[in-house]
């Protein structure tokens, strides 16, 4: 803490949250600011513990896929699809083609709606409401098309032990088609509303910089990777489900300089990327049963007798998510542990943030997609005393950045 | 559904996360988007607890959160109407054995209208709002 004689420039600390009501991994952030630039960062996640591993140790396989689809209520595919994968592997349960199908459909819906909202929510930190308003405009045509497969619009549970639990008819084909090409023919007005936006390049051009040796050192993962110049994904370097058939490649910006910007451009090519698997895997589409089994207690008595370990790896929105399993023979697995996208992109907020303006935190926290919007609450202590910067007046402060610029 | 004096004043909503998974966050925020849009109804989310009628809480209380759910509870002004969204708010939903857990949410503070789901769908939340409206104006004529 500064003295009152240190003068106006003298370090002072602004811890922000925990109060972040839109985060993943509610974080108390506390930053050592000089002026108006960020010379230290530090971060403490720990608020939403649940012990969800501890919780599925002590629940059957069957029970646990419902509970994975509540470790994050965005990603509810990737979590239940990644320890599907590892109990199958470890069970020895094939997955029929077909479901793997609908497994990667889903799976390439979510990566839309994901990077729709995250889209909107960036716009919203650069206080860019239109934008905002629109991308979650859109993004409810995702939502509806997933409705139409799983029944629900957030925590899917289509995800079984074995397969998926709800075929896709020959007459939903339509509709998704259908639901696709709303995309593919809005995707050149939103490329054009996030890329040649003045606004948005002023804002996000040069910001929050992440190199490729920090981006490998830090083991960033997915989109915050990629936009860094890593050439990484797992639906091309580790196939699962149907992508052995597909041709995905990992998708970079042409330079990649790994700031703001090139995440942007990053999420969007995927949202286009994304487009083309689901036309391809309906196109390709086998048939045949979705499950492996229909009668739980023959899954259940299955991964009872199973003994063994087993990593699942998807590829989700926001990167690389992996579940160990290790089964030992009891209804319940040995061990779980689950390590999310978001868990590896965390340390890559400190290189992004040193030397930064306050006026930037909003979007640099948002630009490796923590899951939703950022601050809500920031708490100013200067001189042992207490001002409170609510969630607006960070914005006020970001639009003032932007007109500053415009001038 | 009689709302006499549904529109004498703008309704801000605080929304608070206690823990929860996200998925009742996104469905908010879907409600307050173009599609169900209640903001043309004056119905907002706002950043401070302060400014806020109603308090819209989400998870099942961590226990690192519950003192700030009581911090935030306390800073909004009275009258005020508090909804728990979703599940696990009620009775703890598929977390309900977690050794970290200090709700369901009306353990920590009293609560007034529930909206079950997991996560309850936007119109599900709209409706629990406007039936917060009619319990404001029953706390405002009273007090």
């Amino acid at each position: 803490m500064s003295t009152p004689e240190a003068g106006k420039k003298a370090p002072y600390r602004i811890p922000i949250g925990p109060v972040h009501p839109a985060l993943k991994e509610p974080v108390l952030f506390t930053f050592e600011i000089e002026g108006e630039v960020v010379k230290k960062v530090d971060f403490a996640p720990g608020n939403t513990h649940r012990g969800v591993e501890w919780m599925g140790m002590r629940r059957n396989p069957v029970q646990i896929v419902h509970l994975t689809d509540r470790i994050c209520g965005i990603c509810g595919i990737v979590h239940s699809l990644s320890f599907a994968q590892a109990v199958e592997q470890i069970a020895g349960i094939e997955v029929p083609p077909r479901a793997e199908y609908i497994r990667t459909i889903l799976h390439e819906l979510e990566r839309i709606q994901s990077h729709l909202l995250w889209a909107g929510v960036a716009a919203h930190e650069l206080g860019f409401d239109s934008l905002f308003y629109l991308s979650w405009r859109v993004r409810e045509r995702s939502m509806d098309l997933i409705e139409e497969i799983t029944g629900n619009r957030v925590n899917y549970g289509i995800i079984q032990i074995g397969g998926v639990r709800r075929n896709i008819t020959e007459d939903q084909y339509p509709k998704v088609l259908e639901g696709l090409k709303y995309y593919s023919d809005l995707f050149g007005k939103m490329a054009d509303l996030f890329l040649n936006d003045v606004t948005i390049a002023m804002r996000c051009q040069g910001h929050g910089l992440l190199t490729e040796k920090d981006a490998r050192e830090l083991c960033a993962v997915g989109p915050t990777a990629r936009a860094s110049g890593v050439t990484m994904d797992v639906r091309h370097d580790h196939p699962y489900c149907a992508y052995g058939d597909l041709d995905v490649t990992p998708i970079l910006p042409q330079k990649p300089h790994g700031d703001i910007y090139d995440r942007v451009i990053v999420r969007l090519l995927e949202i286009k990327q994304s487009i083309g698997i689901i036309e391809s895997c309906i196109d390709q589409m086998p048939q045949g049963e979705v499950l492996w089994e229909n009668k739980l207690p023959k899954v259940l008595a299955t991964c009872k007798k199973a003994q063994g370990e087993a990593i699942g790896r998807v590829e989700a929105p926001r990167g690389e998510c992996m579940h160990y399993v290790r089964m030992d023979g009891n209804e319940a697995p040995a061990t779980w542990k689950v390590k999310a996208s978001s868990y590896s992109n965390l340390m890559s907020w400190i290189p992004m943030l040193l030397g930064e303006q306050i006026a930037d935190i909003p979007i640099i926290v948002a630009s490796i997609d923590p899951c939703m919007s950022c601050t809500d609450r920031v708490t100013l202590i200067r001189e042992g005393r207490a001002d409170t910067l609510s969630g607006e007046s960070l914005t006020r402060m970001s639009r003032e950045k932007t007109r500053r610029l415009q001038k | 559904m009689a709302i006499p004096k549904a529109f004498s004043r703008s309704l801000w909503v605080f929304h608070l996360n206690t823990g929860s998974c996200n998925g009742c966050e996104i469905e908010i925020v879907a409600a307050i988007t173009p599609r169900y849009d209640p903001e043309r109804l004056g119905v907002k989310l706002v950043g401070s607890p302060r400014h806020a009628d109603v308090l819209l809480m989400t998870g099942p209380v961590t226990h690192m959160m519950a003192d700030k759910v009581r911090r935030v509870y306390a800073q909004v002004p009275d009258p005020k109407v508090v909804i728990c969204i979703g599940t696990c708010g009620q009775s703890g939903g598929v977390f309900y054995e977690s050794y970290n857990l200090d709700g369901p949410i009306d353990q920590v503070v009293p609560v007034d209208i529930y909206v079950p789901g997991c996560p309850p769908r936007p119109e599900a939340i709209i409706y629990g709002v406007v039936r917060a409206i009619e319990l404001l104006e029953q706390r405002e004529g009273s007090a």
